[in-house]
């Protein structure tokens, strides 16, 4: 398992200022598929989110129980755990617009 | 060759404890192979694939997991528990795993290229934990409305089965029917090895669950649709072909329960194992038959099941007792089981299942069925007959002698069963009324009987408070009399017989005396000859006395007047006297 936390104290000019989005991906090893799905993710939480995020990145080879309890099937799947609701993407996040409406994050 | 051997081995089978099926599939489904369970909703495969899980972890020690896409682990453990699974017992003990996949496509946002990798995590992880050999996935196909990417889904469910085949786990796949294809999503693609179809079916309004093996690669199996019952014991497949007629038949002989009866049939009664149909109209009698019949049974100590399409067991005792039979002592002894039901209360197949059921669980000898022409309220006339043929080998197989009674119309030839079964039939009796002189009563004849001698007789069958009886029919003056009409010709035939004994007497009586009368003539003349018998032989000695006085005198004569006698004269007139 592998975290990376970015949380810098910068304010940014979207409503959820001060949210905290904590965002989890579900790989499965090192496949192609992941390496570009957590590639997509940080460019477009740097991009939107700047400073107010938290990725955790689950690798479930490693630790396969895990996927129960996200109702994980497809993989890479991206789950936000915050804020709520629980919202899920699946895919290699290569349609950034989508990951945007799938995430909410195009709210304004 | 060789080869081919070796695939007959390698073609291993894991028993589903399934009543029936492992007959079927000849051992059961292929081993560690994936298996697809199709039909429409409610047809049984969530049932299907939990009792395959649940006997496999119970009487197989194989272990298993259960993937359901649908139903919660909560719902399906509450649902099973009814049927005797207790699911969360199964689960503590790690003989089951429970998963539970819920995909909701609108909480799902599809970006991109992905795969189905965390299902098999799932699925490894939970197999795994248990040491699963067996897996249920309940049904896949919601991956197809979960997830919009068709093409996605059918790459990795093609994997999966690879997968499942690699990880050498026996797999059940359900899928729901579609409108032309086996399952809506075309599963029957990938699962190539085992094909189960599962049917349920309104005729009629009247249900039946039909089971069908389209297809087992490398095994032979049965290929018609056989019909299965869910019950509080889980699943019963139910052959349905017939079992053959090479089943073992005996010699032995068995009390009809009537003992004039029994003198009908050579004065042994049925043959043991054999079939008996009683045929006949409303109220002559059958069901009376029926239960001589089985109260006879349970007298040698038998046991004894009753199928009864009409009447309630108490009032079949009750009935009974009127007749004075008591079959109240058999039930509590246990030895006579009424099994009564409606015959329109389910179909067919079901009923046919249900005599297998019962048949199985009591192991009688004697087997009624009263009447089986109510079968036709569940079915059509083929199927009928399907059905008894069936029901008929069955039991002959299972050497139970088998009385069946068959309610015949009024309208229609009374040798000619409404549903068509004379030639199953071993042994057919007709019972019939004669209705004469406006008076209705029963004859009983024996139509046919295989292998034996039998009456030909037509007997008036009487229903007495002391059981059934029966009496030599009149057949004098060319026709045929029941009930009163044969008592008034046979008090008439009395009279005139006694008249003619009468007159036969007087006649021997005149004759006597007319004897009588002669000997006692006889006598008196005897008594005249005598009597002149003896005075012709008074007259004889007069004479010889007289001759021998004259001689003397002629001597006495001569004497005097020669002094000399005369010996021959004296002599001839001696013999002269006594001729």
């Amino acid at each position: 398992m592998k975290a990376v936390s970015k949380t810098k104290g910068k304010k940014t000019k979207s409503d959820a200022a001060e949210e905290v989005w904590n965002l989890r991906l579900y790989v499965a090893g090192q496949t192609s598929k992941s390496i570009t799905a957590f590639t997509n993710l940080k460019k477009i939480c740097e991009e939107h989110l700047e400073g107010q995020y938290q990725i955790e990145v689950i690798d479930l080879l490693k630790n396969p129980q895990l996927a129960k309890g996200d109702q994980i099937i497809a993989l890479p799947t991206l789950v936000r755990k915050l804020p709520e609701p629980i919202k899920k993407i699946i895919g290699d996040l290569a349609n950034t617009e989508r990951v945007l409406v799938g995430l909410d994050i195009r709210s304004v | 060759m060789v080869k081919k051997n070796q695939d007959a081995v390698l073609l291993e089978k894991s028993p589903t404890g399934i009543k029936g099926l492992d007959e079927i599939t000849k051992g059961g489904l292929p081993k560690g192979r994936p298996t697809l369970i199709c039909g429409s909703a409610g047809c049984g495969k969530t049932l299907f694939a939990m009792e395959f899980l649940m006997r496999g972890a119970m009487d197989y020690g194989e272990p298993g997991v259960f993937m359901t896409f649908e139903e919660t682990p909560a719902d399906l453990a509450k649902n099973f528990i009814s049927l005797g699974f207790d699911i969360n017992d199964m689960m503590s003990r790690g003989l089951i795993a429970m998963d539970h996949v819920y995909i909701e496509r609108t909480e799902i946002e599809e970006t991109g290229e992905y795969d189905l990798e965390g299902l098999f995590i799932r699925l490894g992880s939970a197999i795994d934990s248990v040491g699963a050999k067996r897996v249920v996935l309940d049904t896949i196909e919601a991956l197809f409305s979960g997830l919009s990417n068709a093409a996605i889904v059918r790459a990795e469910l093609r994997r999966l089965f690879h997968w499942l085949k690699k990880r050498g786990v026996t797999a059940i796949v359900t899928g729901e029917s579609g409108d032309k294809t086996l399952t809506r999503y075309g599963l029957e693609e990938y699962v190539a090895d085992c094909v189960i179809f599962l049917d349920f079916r309104i005729d009629e309004q009247i249900s039946t669950r039909r089971l069908r093996i389209i297809k087992y690669r490398g095994s032979s199996h049965g290929a018609d649709e056989y019909p299965f019952l869910i019950d509080e014991g889980g699943l019963s497949i139910l052959p349905i072909t017939s079992l053959g007629l090479d089943y073992p038949v005996s010699s032995q002989r068995v009390s009809t329960g009537v003992p004039k009866l029994d003198a009908m049939f050579e004065g042994k009664g049925f043959y043991r194992n054999s079939t008996i149909l009683i045929s006949g109209t409303a109220g002559t009698g059958k069901t009376s038959l029926a239960t001589t019949f089985a109260d006879a049974a349970c007298r040698r100590g038998e046991r004894c099941l009753y199928f009864a399409f009409e009447e309630s067991p108490s009032q079949i005792i009750r009935n009974m007792a009127s007749i004075g039979m008591d079959l109240a002592p058999w039930v509590k002894k246990g030895l006579l089981r009424f099994h009564s039901v409606r015959p329109s209360l389910y179909g067919l197949e079901m009923h046919l299942l249900t005599f297998h059921k019962v048949i199985n669980e009591f192991k009688p000898q004697v087997f009624i069925v009263d009447p089986i022409s109510n079968l036709s309220a569940a079915g059509s006339a083929s199927e009928v007959k399907s059905i008894l043929t069936r029901l008929i080998d069955y039991l002959k197989m299972t050497n139970i002698t088998t009385f069946l009674t068959d309610l015949t119309r009024y309208e229609g030839s009374l040798e000619h069963t409404s549903e068509e079964i004379s030639s199953l039939i071993d042994t057919w009796l007709l019972v019939r009324d004669i209705e004469l002189n406006g008076e209705r009563n029963r004859g009983l004849y024996i139509l046919k009987s295989r292998g034996m001698a039998h009456s030909n007789q037509i007997q008036e069958f009487l229903l007495t408070n002391k059981g059934i009886d029966l009496i030599d029919i009149y057949t004098g003056s060319g026709e045929v009399l029941t009930g009163s009409a044969r008592a008034a010709q046979e008090a008439e035939e009395n009279a005139a017989d006694l008249l003619r004994r009468r007159e036969v007497e007087s006649k021997l009586r005149a004759q006597e005396r007319k004897k009588n009368a002669l000997e006692a003539n006889i006598a008196a003349l005897r008594a005249e000859f005598d009597v002149e018998t003896l005075e012709v032989h008074l007259m004889a000695e007069e004479e010889q006395v007289r001759q021998a006085i004259e001689a003397k005198n002629r001597l006495d004569m001569a004497q005097l007047r020669k002094g000399k006698t005369s010996d021959p004269q004296a002599t001839r007139s001696k013999k002269k006297a006594k001729g």
